[in-house]
């Protein structure tokens, strides 16, 4: 019987190591080829009248002079004339030209008459949508009321809050779609799903899974928007079969990529908090909004982490005008922590509270992690300074800059997703690997080879990956930090089975049984006597002439990985309070996820969450405009990202060993992207001595809190 | 983008000859980092662009002993800020303009450009024109959302802000820019170049379609005291929110003639006779410094969501007069 457990720390010779992305040089270097880069011999470009209205009824539509123009390969109708368009940025007709320029000019050819609508584009005022308002059902626990009167300390005045916020995926979405008959359809898109993605495009297309072939090398982003194909991706093969099955490529520009391929729901909060004098939490209250487009929006865990004993919740989905909200990394999680650790930090405040005496005070209301959060607290504590640096609230030093230090945890769950790999081994010994996944930032390919050439105890170039293509065994799709635990799984029992099956083959040449042996160092040999080995090819040769594939699965036999993580994190900010303008010092991010793969990769994605929720604690807005309806900033100028001079010195630290690893792989990609906002924010209010109450923490919003709090800080 | 005839003359006659009596006939093309962005955005979308960058009259930089600098119009932003006789005679210059967006920017983006470049109102931006109206005629600006419109010379119908960073401090340097049209050169303070226009068929600076700007002209400092304090969100590719260039004229420890220059606050470079006002006559000191801030906002005015920058550009002020000092 195989046994498929990870090996103990000793017996591991790349896990757990700090290795390079395999794929690293060609990325670097442009060799990486992302489906944006594909261009397939022939190929059209499409584009795409949009809607300029945020909500209005198609009256007309005239293509005649398009069609009639040079270089226009197809015009058509997507929605038609009488449909109810619902976010400006819609697509109403979609061109494909022999280039770029040709598309968009017919694009301006194309005459559409609207019957305009009123539209509603702001969610920060729930009183003022009317009806798109939708109130949900209010939750209760215990027994609030009695509670609150009961407590010592209430504290009414939380508000806090962010705005939506869109992916702005460099990559932007789209696809290249090309029939190679009037049956069969090969797509190069950009997507979280390479196995998934035919069977949603088949029925819309009428055409059966089986003969759309979808093949991804490199995602240049997706952070949970490129699940689907998209509208605009059934409408790229639609106008390539109109075209005569020519290649078609379709990726949003910029401003469109901005506007209608992702919005992360807002979320605000009117908080009430209720605990004793010691700092015990005993009661919350939130009434809360948000909206996440024309669906209303999702609704934040609150209070998130604590399970604070008795709670009353109220939550309003607010529907408008913006276009469709996606999962964002971790979704309602950074919305969630920012509202409960902002009520909690202010709570502490409140008490004159050392913030993280009061995190600890509480710290078993989390639950069965609160011994990892005990931990990861004190280890992130020390690493920045927490009580040399931390004051009373609001910074009391001279001058205008402002210094302060904030916390916050967060957790998320990371069980791996369902995956199927084939691993075949030659007998000269060369080893693939396929799987029908992609790379979403996990380092997918150097997670795979790590694992295989682990277990067959050879060097990271011993084994060849192949993924990115639904050709090969169906893998997840990479959402919810469900990729490593997946692909970990099914490919260490893959390789386990094609390493015994050597074994079965070697055994009799060194008079030994197949489980005597081990592999390792390139060599298969007895455990007990090293000596009596042969090398990695001699035992491969014995298969005679032919190949082995085997099938690796998750799930499968044995549990090698589970699900439920915390992190801490810690911030030093400071901050100029004639300015309002916030500087990140330090950013101290502590996070568990089991049994690590490479040390290298998993602390990159944690660097990567921390840059990004800088940039959504501090820059990140979709701006929209009442009057017109429309986004103000579907640009990277004013749609802003941090840059290297503004996310300070990142600090991590991975729990490992003990306790951590035999727990097996847990994704990585959602944990660290939940506290940024709130830790940011929290010490921001720790500097000024005022809550800035909603994200991103910008010179105004700050400036107008010193305004508010009074006293002399907001005048020079 | 909208196809257009390129062209590329190889000098100044060739150039003018290819320009043509509207911004729709044709428009010159430098560094490109601004004019390329707008044609793509379908704001402008002129039938020829005359690629100057051929014309070597138009380069150079150098530095005479009696009439001061001469950057030409071709001069990037990174040759002006790397030029080690600028750092020497003017390092406010050179620290200025280093601060300019990133180094793609830089290396790129022309001082004639940087001058002539459109303002980044993003109503104007999406297509409602320069004044930024409605389908009515109705600005969208003070009902819209205005966090980086215009504080001071905001009475409209222009709201948005003057872009350049480099125009508020070559103003407070008392600079003169140098155009050619059909009719020959024309020099004109740099000042006066700037306009707030009152219709949409005018521009926010004095380059009429046939012209091209050749040159600028920036006297010596002599015993000047300069600075330039901007306040950006952002370290990097990042508009500031506000800044100001200072100019002070000592004698003895008293500043016996000031200019102060805001930019990012008004269609215009927007200098403040307030705060020069507040200058005069006084030794500096945070007081001084504090009250010229407070002078130089005193007619300052919000438009709903711009309040906090009459704060910003306050202490861009204060802290520019400090660290001229």
């Amino acid at each position: 019987m195989a046994e498929y457990k990870w090996p103990e720390a000793d017996k591991r010779a790349l896990i757990g190591k700090r290795i390079s992305r395999i794929d690293g040089p060609d990325k670097v270097s442009g060799r990486a080829k992302y489906s944006y880069d594909i261009k397939r011999p022939g190929v059209l470009y499409a584009r795409m009248l949009r809607s300029p209205h945020a909500h209005a009824k198609i009256v007309s539509i005239d293509i005649t002079a398009a069609e009639k123009m040079p270089g226009v390969k197809a015009v058509r109708i997507i929605q038609e004339v009488g449909k109810e368009i619902k976010w400006a940025g819609d697509d109403i007709v979609g061109v494909a030209a022999i280039d770029e320029a040709a598309a968009e000019d017919a694009v301006r050819a194309i005459k559409v008459q609207y019957e305009i609508l009123p539209h509603l584009v702001i969610d920060t005022d729930p009183q003022n949508a009317g009806d798109n308002a939708k109130p949900t059902a209010a939750v209760t626990q215990g027994d609030p009321a009695a509670n609150f009167a009961a407590a010592d300390v209430v504290s009414t005045e939380g508000f806090y809050g962010n705005h939506v916020i869109t992916h702005c995926c460099l990559e932007a979405h789209g696809m290249t779609t090309e029939w190679s008959d009037d049956k069969n359809l090969l797509v190069h898109p950009s997507t979280q799903n390479v196995s998934g993605t035919a069977a949603q495009m088949a029925t819309p297309l009428e055409t059966p899974a089986t003969n759309i072939r979808v093949h991804q090398d490199h995602i240049g982003g997706g952070f949970g928007s490129k699940f689907g194909p998209d509208s605009w991706g059934i409408e790229c093969a639609r106008i390539s079969k109109q075209a005569g099955g020519k290649p078609v490529k379709l990726f949003l520009e910029r401003a469109a990529e901005l506007m209608v391929a992702g919005a992360r729901p807002s979320s605000y909060a009117q908080v009430k908090v209720g605990a004793k004098k010691d700092g015990t939490l005993v009661a919350w209250d939130s009434v809360s909004w948000g909206t996440g487009g024309p669906g209303g929006g999702g609704s934040p865990p609150l209070p998130y982490v604590f399970n604070i004993p008795h709670q009353h919740k109220q939550h309003t989905a607010i529907a408008n005008n913006i276009g469709p909200a996606r999962a964002w990394r971790a979704p309602n999680h950074p919305q969630g922590c920012l509202i409960t650790m902002s009520a909690l930090e202010d709570m502490a405040a409140h008490l004159q509270m050392n913030a993280l005496d009061f995190f600890l005070k509480n710290i078993d209301l989390t639950g069965p992690r609160a011994q990892v959060y005990r931990d990861e607290l004190k280890i992130a504590a020390d690493l920045i300074g927490w009580q040399k640096h931390w004051h009373q609230r609001g910074d009391k030093t001279a001058g205008p800059i402002k210094r302060g230090l904030g916390l916050s945890i967060h957790t998320w769950g990371g069980a791996g997703h369902a995956s199927d790999c084939d691993i075949t081994i030659q007998p000269d010994g060369s080893v693939e690997l396929k799987m029908g996944t992609q790379d979403l930032g996990v380092g997918t390919r150097t997670a795979l080879a790590i694992v295989v050439a682990d277990t067959l105890g050879l060097p990271l170039t011993g084994v060849r990956i192949l993924i990115g293509d639904n050709s090969y065994p169906v893998s997840g799709p990479s959402g919810g930090s469900t990729t490593i635990g997946g692909i970990s799984a099914s490919s260490r029992r893959g390789a386990v089975d094609a390493r015994d099956l050597i074994f079965a083959k070697a055994a009799p040449a060194l008079e030994a049984k197949p489980e005597e042996l081990e592999a390792w160092g390139g060599m298969v040999r007895v455990k007990t006597d090293p000596s009596r080995s042969l090398t990695w090819a001699q035992a491969c040769a014995k298969l005679g002439g032919m190949p082995i594939t085997v099938r690796g699965k998750n799930p499968g036999p044995e549990k090698l990985n589970d699900q439920g993580v915390g992190g801490v994190q810690m911030a030093d900010v400071s901050v100029d309070v004639e300015t309002g303008i916030v500087k990140i010092n330090k950013i101290v991010a502590v996070q568990d996820c089991g049994l690590i793969i490479d040390l290298k990769t998993a602390e990159s994605q944690v660097y990567g969450a921390l840059i990004m929720g800088v940039t959504y604690a501090l820059y990140e807005e979709k701006i929209m405009d009442q009057q017109t309806g429309t986004m103000l900033n579907p640009n990277m100028e004013f749609y802003k990202l941090a840059g290297l001079g503004d996310i300070g010195e990142l600090v991590v630290h991975m729990m490992t060993g003990k306790g951590y690893d035999e727990r097996g792989p847990i994704g990585l990609g959602e944990p660290p992207t939940v506290s940024p906002g709130a830790v940011i924010s929290n010490a921001v209010a720790n500097a000024i001595g005022v809550r800035v109450p909603t994200l991103p923490l910008t010179p105004d919003q700050v400036l107008a809190a010193l305004e508010k709090k009074g006293g002399n800080h907001a005048r020079i | 983008m909208r196809a257009f005839e390129y062209t590329s003359p190889e000098n100044v006659d060739q150039a003018l000859h290819l320009l043509g009596n509207t911004w729709e006939d044709a428009a010159p093309l430098a560094g490109g980092t601004d004019l390329l962005a707008l044609m793509k955005d379908d704001i402008v979308s002129p039938r020829r662009l005359v690629n100057i960058k051929e014309i070597g009259a138009l380069r150079g930089l150098s530095i005479d002993a009696k009439r001061g600098l001469r950057i030409g119009a071709l001069v990037t932003i990174q040759e002006l800020a790397d030029n080690p006789k600028v750092a020497h005679a003017y390092p406010v210059i050179a620290k200025t303009a280093n601060e300019i967006a990133g180094p793609q920017i830089r290396n790129m983006a022309t001082i004639g450009g940087n001058l002539c470049q459109r303002p980044r109102c993003w109503y104007y931006r999406s297509g409602h024109g320069l004044l930024a109206r409605d389908e009515k005629g109705q600005s969208l600006v003070p009902g819209g959302d205005n966090r980086y419109h215009a504080i001071l010379g905001n009475t409209g119908p222009a709201f948005f802000v003057s872009p350049s960073t480099l125009a508020p401090l070559f103003i407070a340097l008392r600079a003169v820019v140098r155009l050619v049209g059909p009719r020959g050169p024309r020099e004109i303070p740099l000042e006066k170049f700037y306009l707030i226009p009152k219709t949409e068929s005018e521009r926010e600076h004095d380059l009429k379609p046939n012209e091209i700007v050749t040159e600028v002209i920036i006297p010596l400092l002599g015993g000047a005291r300069a600075a330039t304090y901007e306040v950006r969100h952002k370290e990097a590719m990042e508009w500031p929110l506000a800044l100001a260039s200072v100019v002070l004229n000592m004698k003895g420890k008293t500043v016996s003639s000031a200019r102060v220059l805001l930019g990012h606050v008004a269609p215009v470079p927007w200098r403040s006779a307030e705060a020069e006002a507040a200058l005069v006559g006084n030794q500096i000191s945070e007081a001084v410094a504090r009250a010229a801030g407070e002078a130089a906002v005193a007619n300052a005015k919000s438009l709903g969501r711009n309040g906090y920058k009459i704060q910003v550009a306050r202490v861009a002020v204060k802290r520019a007069i400090l660290a001229a000092a």
